[in-house]
């Protein structure tokens, strides 16, 4: 079959971590990804395992990065080699029917009696035994061996992991089912309360989600979004609806504007570096995951307040003294799980299909590409922001498949 | 005025801190020029001790003092003159005056304070400049020269309303003195009479009653307080203060239009069409060395330049009385009479207007200097049109100070991202800006305008937001030209071109050339 695979080649990650440093395309062409067609489809793991055949599968931040060398090495002993990378997936089962993946690969999916304690309890993106079971390594579908990925014509998956998809989503709406899952588990973590002001950092697929997320359960007094691009503004505003009204307004700007909201003193100009706010945000969700963004995260949170990581950072050098000195908490926020909404456990993956229906998400999707053309379809991902556009994502149905509608040739 | 042939040569317009050469459309175009500098009065000390000697419908300046009085002096900022004045200032000269009467009649509480409103603090060497080295010596070191604080919590007084509603609120000093003596600096006819003290030592809660949008579109214009509510509110504060027994002492002055001198921007003074080789050779040499200077270098050049003007009159007395003559003194200097509306007006903007002395003319002033002022800049009617296309150049960067404009940057970040509505703009923001806990220990304690100050520059375009049918930049920051709301050009030509859209082909159009400063009396 035909597939986008990635060998453990450390010369190429190592030269798509140079080459990156002179933009997404060299990073992409010098990296370990690549295209073929003689790849043998995987087998069926164990008892409830079926295969899929995916109809779309999106780019993802972490896809990005791993693609062009970026990831951290902490993911080394939890992937497995080599695998098709690809975890955002719509996909048909054998009896017809469209399902979304719900990618991690927890104790359930791998066979594992008794589960551990996090599965146990729901929690299965802190699932602990990521490489025990009958699957090789690997956190997700994605970056398993033994399950294929997205990026492919087909992959296998545990029945546990899917999730049939209503049919009034299309494969748009179904394909912002997992990442808007992952937004809404890291807003839903940020504890907000209805007077709280929040910060929402970056403005790409997570950032839109968050905001959607934050707003439609947890509805703060005050919302600020940061977006580098004048296009973004329109949208981050649809998507809080009427709950709230965000100020958006460019990174660069975000310290005053945290400012104005907070009421806060300053001392030197803010926006300038060696500027210190006296308060803050009570919480910032950080949807980048970058040395900047972080940072800044800790410079416009107030003393005591909250840093939700939701976009996946790497290896950042960065002064953790503001997180010191003004007592600043940093959570993680990494998948799905359980979510507790108004007393009420609901999966993740549930709340997840009602914000993509009601904010009709399948909108973010601006582009979508064969797997031929792989490395445009990256560039574009990376370079989705500038150009007016949001998700990116392969579009996986075969030539005489009655697809649905495809945005080829959309922006 | 000078109508346009085909003989005409290019014009300059000021373009910031630089100059452009343009050539007008033939047949169509008219530019109307200042007046030339009245001459001065021969010995400017000698007037303005004759002025408050034997000044209008009031006692004598020295008869109006005691020895133990409570003296409040109170004098223009550097807003007052564009560009700033050679040595000695004018105001320094009053003061000294002034100071030589209570001295002699042996007053030892006198306070003097700059009057900024909500304008930025004067810095040290700014008000020795102003006031002289004498005087800020003997007074300054014992904290009684200083800025008006319109937000110190002790410091201000509420006087009373207006049948209008309009609190009247001034300097607790300047409430709680014998005298207030009010030394003016009336450059343009907007300044002086009530408007000095009722604004100048007010705060925001007087100042609002009339710096807002409504006042402002019913002002037609500023510049002509027979048809101008600003006047007309300030007019209303100024009878509460003198109802409640607050004695004024105005001395009110005029400068002459004599900005460049003799010296190497004399040129910019000259019509081009009396241009000698010389003169054009001295104006290509300074714009070359002005375009090879970085931004930075180009600005401490020009606002280091000290105009030459001369003292064309100066008078003292009751305040209304006072006004009247002054006002006449402005015209003299600075109408030209316009006949009939233009479809297109033309302004060329200088590097300074009255809130970036010093600093740099941000896109809200920008706004201000070409909508506001320039605009303003009328008797009768607008120049141009109702429905009719402004043309201006300036860079009109995406520049601030960070010191004396903060709350500007948040204006143009936030307010202006939003809307450029005058009317939203106030119902939705002003409040916020206005309170702003850190804007105010910034105003006290730093050199940063108010917090709601850019809100007044905004206001102060409302009259001609609402009277144009567009705006054009020629040679500005495209996204920051089109985040003010207003079209960009990149050439003269090109913004005819987006006029003719807006008014019809072959628009006719006025290029007022400011400065020096003239103020068009349209029929």
């Amino acid at each position: 079959m035909k597939a986008l695979v990635i060998d453990r080649d450390l010369p190429r990650f190592g030269a798509a971590r140079l080459a990156a440093g002179l933009g997404a395309s060299p990073g992409t062409r010098a990296g370990p990804l690549r295209l073929r067609d003689d790849v043998e489809p995987p087998g069926l793991p164990g008892p409830d395992w079926i295969r899929l055949r995916p109809r779309t599968s999106g780019i993802c931040g972490s896809d990005l990065a791993t693609v062009q060398g970026r990831s951290s090495r902490w993911f080394e002993p939890i992937v497995s080699f080599p695998f098709v990378p690809g975890h955002e997936i719509v996909a048909d089962d054998p009896d017809g029917r469209r399902v979304v993946v719900e990618p991690v690969l927890g104790c359930v999916a791998r066979g594992v009696t008794p589960v551990c304690p996090a599965c146990a309890e729901g929690r299965i993106g802190n699932c602990g035994l990521l490489g025990h079971g009958h699957l090789a390594a690997g956190l997700q579908t994605g970056y398993c061996c033994d399950t294929g990925g997205g990026w492919s014509e087909e992959l296998v998956a545990h029945r546990s992991q899917l999730h049939e998809v209503p049919d009034e989503l299309d494969d748009h709406d179904a394909l912002m089912v997992e990442p808007t899952a992952c937004a809404l588990h890291g807003a839903l973590a940020a504890e907000i309360g209805p007077g709280d002001t929040v910060a929402v950092l970056g403005a790409g697929t997570l950032g839109y989600l968050a905001v959607a997320a934050v707003a439609r359960w947890s509805a703060p007094l005050r919302l600020l979004v940061s977006a580098r691009h004048p296009h973004q503004r329109d949208l981050v505003r649809s998507l809080a609806g009427d709950a709230v009204t965000p100020e958006v307004c460019g990174p660069d700007a975000l310290d005053r504007a945290a400012r104005r909201a907070t009421a806060s003193q300053a001392v030197g100009a803010p926006g300038h570096s060696g500027a210190r706010l006296s308060g803050g945000v009570d919480v910032t969700i950080d949807c980048v995951g970058s040395t900047e963004s972080i940072t800044q995260a800790l410079a416009v949170t107030r003393p005591g307040g909250r840093v939700i990581m939701v976009g996946m950072p790497g290896v950042e050098t960065l002064d953790l003294t503001p997180l010191w000195q003004r007592e600043i908490a940093v959570r993680g926020a990494y998948a799905y799980g359980i979510e507790t909404v108004a007393g009420q456990r609901i999966r993740t993956f549930d709340l997840a299909f009602e914000l993509v229906a009601s904010h009709r998400l399948g909108r973010l999707v601006s582009a979508t590409y064969p797997l031929e053309r792989h490395r445009d379809a990256l560039d574009h991902a990376a370079n989705a922001g500038r150009r007016g556009g949001t998700k990116v994502a392969f579009d996986l149905h075969a030539p005489d498949h009655p697809a649905g509608r495809t945005l080829k040739g959309r922006r | 005025m000078l109508d346009v042939d085909r003989s005409t040569p290019p014009v300059l317009l000021h373009h910031g801190e630089q100059f452009r050469l343009e050539r007008l459309p033939a047949d169509r175009s008219r530019i109307v020029y200042p007046p030339e500098p009245l001459p001065g009065l021969d010995d400017p000390d000698a007037a303005i001790r004759r002025a408050i000697e034997e000044p209008i419908d009031s006692e004598p300046l020295r008869e109006l003092l005691f020895p133990d009085m409570r003296l409040t002096i109170a004098f223009d900022d550097i807003s007052l003159p564009l560009p700033k004045m050679r040595r000695p200032d004018i105001r320094q000269r009053v003061i000294e005056a002034v100071l030589d009467v209570a001295a002699d009649v042996g007053v030892d509480d006198i306070h003097l304070i700059a009057a900024l409103a909500l304008h930025r603090r004067m810095t040290e060497a700014e008000l020795r400049h102003s006031v002289g080295d004498r005087v800020y010596d003997a007074f300054a070191p014992r904290g009684q020269l200083y800025n008006h604080d319109a937000e110190d919590p002790d410091g201000m007084t509420v006087i009373g309303e207006t049948r209008h509603g309009e609190e009247v609120q001034i300097s607790t000093r300047a409430a709680t003195s014998d005298l207030i003596v009010y030394v003016n600096l009336n450059l343009v006819s907007m300044d002086g009479g009530w408007k000095s003290t009722a604004t100048g030592l007010s705060g925001y809660q007087g100042l609002r009653h009339h710096h807002n949008v409504a006042t402002m579109r019913a002002t037609r214009s500023f510049m002509d307080q027979d048809r101008s509510e600003l006047h007309r509110s300030n007019w209303r504060q100024g009878a509460v203060l003198r109802d409640a027994g607050i004695k004024v002492f105005q001395i009110e002055t005029t400068v002459n239009n004599d900005l460049f001198g003799d010296g190497p921007l004399a040129v910019l003074a000259k019509r081009e069409w009396e241009w000698t080789p010389r003169d054009r050779a001295t104006f290509m040499g300074v714009k070359a060395g002005l375009d090879r200077m970085t931004p930075g270098g180009r600005r401490r050049i020009l606002h280091s330049w000290e105009a030459p003007y001369a003292l064309t009159s100066v008078q003292a007395g009751e305040v209304e009385a006072v006004h009247r003559i002054t006002t006449e003194h402005v015209y003299d200097q600075q109408l030209v009479a316009v006949e009939g509306q233009t479809d297109v007006v033309l302004y060329g903007l200088p590097y300074v207007g009255p809130y970036n002395v010093n600093s740099i003319m941000n896109p809200i002033l920008v706004m201000c200097l070409g909508l506001g002022y320039f605009f303003n800049m009328y008797r009768g009617r607008p120049v141009v049109r109702e429905g009719g296309v402004l043309i201006m150049t300036h860079p009109t960067t995406d520049e601030f100070h960070p010191v004396h404009h903060p709350s500007y940057i948040d204006f143009f970040e936030q307010v202006l991202a939003e809307t450029t509505d005058p009317i939203e703009i106030e119902r939705r923001y002003e409040v916020g800006y206005a309170e702003d806990e850190w804007y105010r220990h910034l105003y006290r304690t730093s050199y940063a305008y108010h917090g709601v100050h850019p809100f007044y520059m905004w206001y102060w375009g409302s009259h001609a937001l609402e009277h144009l049918g567009g705006v054009v930049v020629v040679g500005g920051d495209p996204a920051t030209v089109r985040r003010l709301g207003f079209r960009p050009a990149s050439t003269l030509a090109d913004a005819l071109e987006i006029a003719s859209d807006l008014v019809g082909p072959s628009p006719s159009i006025t290029y007022v050339k400011n400065p020096p400063i003239g103020m068009a009396d349209v029929t």
